[in-house]
């Protein structure tokens, strides 16, 4: 299609979009009053319920926790299939770069230096973003935060790892095989614990952990029992994708390619 | 301007639309979709914004004080995990295409090759 019968399309559709959407405006309550029920009553009775203090995590990983399961393995399958797509093709693995690629020394295939200024702001960084990542993982039940968010800036750290350095130092601080199990052993987490609750409660993901003392960190029971396997798993699936794709920077820069 | 919320969830969808049909390079294709979907992340939490509402976070407030829904911010993050898979996937599969085809525009592409 050429670029004007796509505009035309484009013209279409936002057009019905608008209209559709206004129409469907019409049914909604002014912004700022939310007139749902659901809402209210969770935030009413989570906290005696199930001792948490953030009721979206405890939305997410208690009362909706079904959902959240498969939303983990979407996750999950999102970095297998990440990991597929980015694969050494079979040509690239005919021209068995793989062990040189980390020597090579030519200098036009060398990707410049990192400058002291970028070096000493991400290493410093690291430290102090893997405590602050290990604390959103275990304080999702009290405060905003939690395994996804936890995780994806615990994955961080090794990325800064790799803009301070390079790739090797990057692979020094990260085994491929360790990680693999922690991604599958964090989304594996979360099933066990829903089983748990099916065999000691009754139902499938059920909270049958002690709630402990509301504030505490180790309240919420299963909440933050899932919350640890989802930064886990989210914190792994990150660094899986990071290492696909930084393992293509480094074929193409191998072809001579920018 | 209580619609407010609403007009600028339809225009980050109407102006991402707009930036993939007209994109000349994948990556941007693909930022432009990230766009499209972050109007969803205004709609959700605008249904559920109250007047004089605090955050669902009863650490430090009772209670019983006056919250927002939690349900569309659990929903968000949803959405937020939806879309960072759909980025992924879209950039490595953008990836390989320009190793293929070595060219990021969907305009120069050639019809597939099998």
């Amino acid at each position: 299609m050429n670029r004007r019968g796509r505009m035309i399309l484009f013209l279409l559709s936002a057009a019905v979009f608008g209209g559709v959407y206004l129409w469907g405006l019409k049914g909604l309550p002014p912004v700022g009053h939310y007139r749902g029920p659901y809402g209210d009553v969770l935030n009413q009775v989570a906290t005696y319920e199930r001792h948490v203090t953030d009721i979206v995590t405890a939305v997410n990983f208690d009362y909706r926790g079904f959902d959240t399961l498969g939303e983990e393995f979407i996750l999950f399958m999102s970095v297998v299939g990440g990991t597929v797509l980015l694969r050494r093709q079979r040509e690239e693995e005919k021209s068995e770069h793989k062990d040189q690629a980390l020597s090579d020394e030519s200098p036009e295939r060398q990707a410049p230096e990192p400058s002291d200024a970028t070096r000493v702001l991400t290493l410093g960084l690291v430290g102090p973003l893997v405590v602050f990542g290990l604390y959103m993982v275990a304080h999702g039940q009290l405060t905003p935060g939690g395994g996804f968010q936890g995780g994806v800036i615990l994955a961080t750290a090794p990325l800064l790892v790799y803009l301070g350095g390079d790739l090797k130092k990057f692979k020094q601080i990260t085994s491929h095989t360790l990680v693999e199990v922690a991604e599958a052993a964090g989304a594996g987490g979360y099933l066990a614990i829903g089983f748990a609750g099916l065999i000691l409660g009754g139902a499938y993901l059920r909270n049958v952990a002690a709630l402990g003392r509301t504030g505490m960190i180790n309240s919420g029971g299963t909440i933050a029992l899932i919350n640890l396997a989802t930064g886990l798993e989210v914190a792994a699936g990150f660094v899986l994708l990071l290492y696909a794709f930084l393992e293509q920077t480094l074929e193409i820069r191998l072809r001579g390619g920018k | 301007m209580s619609f407010f919320p609403y007009a600028v969830a339809a225009w980050l969808f109407i102006i991402g639309l707009y930036g993939i049909v007209t994109s000349r390079n994948f990556v941007h294709l693909v930022i432009c979709l990230a766009v499209l979907q972050s109007s969803t992340y205004v709609l959700l939490l605008s249904i559920g914004y109250r007047v004089g509402g605090t955050a669902p976070v009863f650490a430090g407030v009772p209670v019983g004080t006056l919250a927002v829904d939690p349900v569309v911010q659990a929903l968000m993050l949803t959405d937020i995990v939806v879309e960072a898979t759909v980025v992924a996937l879209l950039l490595a599969l953008a990836l390989q295409l320009h190793k293929h085809a070595n060219t990021l525009d969907p305009d120069k592409l050639k019809a597939l090759e099998g």
